[in-house]
């Protein structure tokens, strides 16, 4: 009676199932179908190799876990629960950080220890503790402000000692949400990619990686497929696991009741306050300190000769690596406006369209997921190996980076375009009826200017999403047109002071362009702020 | 195990608020004394400072003579009711009664023994094993008064305790809180803003303004 017309949801879906379907559908199933065979999979299985590759991958994303866990849990607890000077300022040093793309986490950790090809596990693993302290900080924080002072009070009035209180009342309190930043933190490091080509040396390889290699280093389509497969099984088997796990200790949680944050009161809770921020903060700025350090440093000295020659192919007469670094700039921009237009078009027309459809909305919810569920390797290689012959070789277009990172973003579009859609009140649409509009016009009334915010926040992630973006530019970045994220690791895969200063200087100037679009992000989204948004933009791009 | 509370010349600002000045009072031995004032007066306050949930900026808490002024709240012994009772919602109602009993490390028998006297005696027998996030107002509150006395507290403190019931539960729980309170014999200190609830529940009554000095 007052719905929209039938035409409505499918016209707004065409176009995302289109590009869903050529983009990602077609090029995965071509990945699966020329890889997958009983031979391949048979030679992967048997090789020792694989089998070690799985191990360290696997028991280093615990090792991250249980670090990034143990260490965020104390800065959680005092930034949710502590007014102090700066704790504003140390909460956004821990999103800003997050944000960051993996190259530069990589470059960052890189540079704060001495040159050698092999850096050791402990790097990776500082590497992926300083970057994900955020997913701990902000999610168990979120639940501790919801958390009333005055339950811990009943307990110590009840005779339970400070650390007992802790053990009794506010770790069962936070344990969905430590499983929960667990387990993200589980998946970001288990696909770790950037952070393991910059950090990993040789003989330390991720299945992420070790897909990447075999890939376009031994052409081996086969192996690439058998581990894509084994990697997806491993994420969503701890992505049902845990997601299985908070529906079951879910509670509910009354939101509303909210602890304020209080300046410590004894002296003992000021030494905690002072030395648990003072400790959060210097693990996140010493590798970007040494970030900026070290594009300074040239040898024994130190010059701006590595950011004066930014601009210039060569580094120095006859030393090159071909890429002139402020060129990969400008091509990340280029393909970060094209990328974030692309993503928010698409994702936005799929979020009206399963908003709007009467049946298989939830089919194509599930399905622009795809993207994230695999990985962005996944992405970059299907795309490489299907869009290489005529008619459609398009290897070398310009269309096709913006295209891989629209395809990483877009899930991010929906979910933040969604919620928004359904959150319309459909009263609302009611009373346009009763004032005589139609249901398109209604609709067109009352929910499309909703639209705007929330699409302004989904560029912003798109943006922030395609400028680290580093796992499927690998396979698609052409050269002469490479990204930033691909100029740095060349530049500091290199030896030769100049070129590793240079891939530092690239480093600052790729992390500042981050953290400037995410802050512009924050700005635009004030008074709601979430985990969210932030832990969006790091979904991808490992 | 009632002990006499002594309340001398408190002081308490919050920033450039002085919430409470310098405030002497002392409880009698099992005597229960309701304070009475408007919301915002400090009575709350008064109550956290004796439970050392907030600070002193002068003058001291004795409890049984002894001074407890820098003692922390876990080892002071003394019981609070609070406004929204606090339950703990990840443990069931046997678990959160016998909380104070498991701290001061009571034996499980000795645990379950107590847990089922002080349901009795709060009228909830056999509510053991029921979820907190279940009860209603009126039996959390019983539950809550059940917890803060399980561990036999040197004096019990309860803020606001009837506040937010609907009128009946209100009446009915008036009536039985005090014979509760007078059958547990504890030294208490009540806060509330009702004329009648006080005088139907205390021995005494006494309004804040009369306290500071």
């Amino acid at each position: 009676m007052n719905r929209l017309p039938r035409w409505f949801a499918p016209v707004a879906a065409a176009a995302p199932v289109v590009v869903l379907l050529g983009f990602y559908g077609w090029p995965f199933a071509t990945l699966l179908g020329r890889g997958l065979s009983p031979s391949s999979i048979g030679d992967s299985l048997g090789d020792a190799v694989t089998w070690r590759i799985l191990w360290f991958t696997f028991w280093q994303a615990v090792a991250s876990t249980a670090l990034t866990v143990a260490a965020g849990l104390a800065p959680a607890y005092v930034m949710a629960r502590y007014e102090f000077r700066g704790r504003r300022l140390l909460d956004g040093l821990l999103a800003s950080v997050f944000v960051l793309p993996t190259v530069v986490m990589g470059a960052a950790v890189r540079a704060l220890l001495p040159d050698s090809i092999d850096h050791g596990v402990m790097a990776i693993l500082a590497a992926h503790v300083i970057f994900n302290l955020a997913v701990v900080v902000r999610t168990v924080g979120a639940v501790l402000t919801t958390l009333p002072r005055d339950t811990e009070a009943a307990a110590a009035t009840l005779g339970a000692s400070p650390r007992r209180v802790f053990r009794e009342i506010t770790l069962p309190a936070i344990a969905p949400a430590l499983g929960a930043a667990a387990s993200i933190v589980f998946v970001f490091t288990f696909t770790s990619f950037g952070v393991i080509r910059l950090l990993g040396g040789v003989s330390r390889s991720t299945v992420e990686v070790e897909i990447w290699r075999q890939a376009t280093q031994f052409g081996n389509i086969g192996a690439a497929a058998t581990l894509t497969v084994l990697q997806l099984a491993v994420v969503t088997v701890v992505v049902a696991t845990s997601s299985t796990l908070q529906r079951r200790q879910s509670r509910s949680l009354s939101l509303r009741l909210r602890s304020i944050r209080c300046p410590p009161v004894h002296d003992g809770q000021r030494r905690f306050v002072r030395a648990v921020a003072g400790l959060a903060a210097l693990v996140v700025m010493a590798p970007l300190a040494a970030l900026v350090e070290r594009s300074l440093r040239i040898r024994n000295g130190y010059s701006l000769h590595a950011w004066r020659t930014l601009g210039h192919v060569d580094a120095r007469p006859g030393m090159s690596i071909g890429i002139d670094p402020l060129e990969s700039l400008v091509e990340s921009l280029k393909a970060m406006a094209v990328a974030t237009v692309i993503a928010v078009g698409i994702g936005t027309l799929a979020a009206i369209a399963i908003a709007a459809a009467r049946r298989g909305g939830q089919l194509l919810d599930t399905a622009m997921m795809l993207p994230i569920a695999t990985s962005a390797i996944t992405v970059g290689f299907g795309i490489l190996i299907t869009f290489d012959r005529s008619p459609v070789d398009w290897r070398s277009s310009r269309w096709i980076v913006p295209i891989g990172h629209a395809l990483v973003a877009v899930p991010f579009v929906v979910r933040t375009v969604l919620p928004v859609l359904r959150g319309v009140e459909p009263r609302r649409l009611e009373a346009a009826a009763t004032l005589g509009a139609t249901p398109l016009r209604a609709w067109r009334e009352v929910v499309l200017p909703h639209l705007r915010r929330p699409m302004t926040v989904a560029a912003g992630l798109a943006a922030a999403i395609s400028l680290g973006e580093f796992g499927a530019t690998s396979f698609l970045s052409r050269s002469g047109r490479e990204t930033m994220p691909i100029a740095i690791e060349r530049l500091l895969g290199r030896t030769g002071a100049i070129l590793q200063a240079q891939g530092y200087a690239l480093a600052v100037v790729l992390a500042v362009a981050t953290i400037a679009v995410v802050m512009a992000l924050d700005a635009t989204r004030r008074g709601e702020p979430g985990p969210g948004d932030v832990v969006n933009v790091r979904m991808t791009g490992r | 195990m009632s002990a006499r509370l002594d309340v001398v010349g408190v002081t308490v600002t919050f920033g450039e608020r002085i919430v409470l000045d310098r405030v002497h009072l002392t409880v009698d031995s099992s005597e229960v004394v309701a304070l009475l004032g408007p919301s915002g007066s400090g009575k709350s306050t008064l109550l956290r400072v004796v439970a050392g949930l907030v600070s002193v900026d002068h003058g001291s808490v004795a409890i049984d003579g002894d001074d407890v002024t820098s003692l922390p709240t876990y080892r002071r012994g003394v019981g609070m009711v609070f406004q929204d009772d606090q339950l703990f919602g990840h443990l069931d109602v046997a678990a959160n009664v016998a909380f104070g009993l498991r701290m001061r490390g009571d034996g499980a028998s000795n645990r379950a023994e107590r847990v089922g006297e002080l349901l009795d005696l709060v009228g909830l027998a056999g509510f053991e094993s029921r979820r907190v996030d279940n009860l209603s107002g009126g039996e959390a509150k019983r539950v809550a008064l059940a917890r803060s006395l399980a561990p036999s507290p040197r004096v019990l403190l309860l803020d606001e305790p009837l506040t937010g019931l609907d009128r009946e539960l209100h009446d009915r729980l008036l009536d039985d809180l005090g014979d509760i309170m007078r059958a547990a014999r504890t030294t208490s200190l009540l806060v509330t803003h009702d004329v009648d609830e006080a005088s139907a529940i205390a021995d005494r009554v006494v309004s804040l303004s009369e306290l500071m000095s």
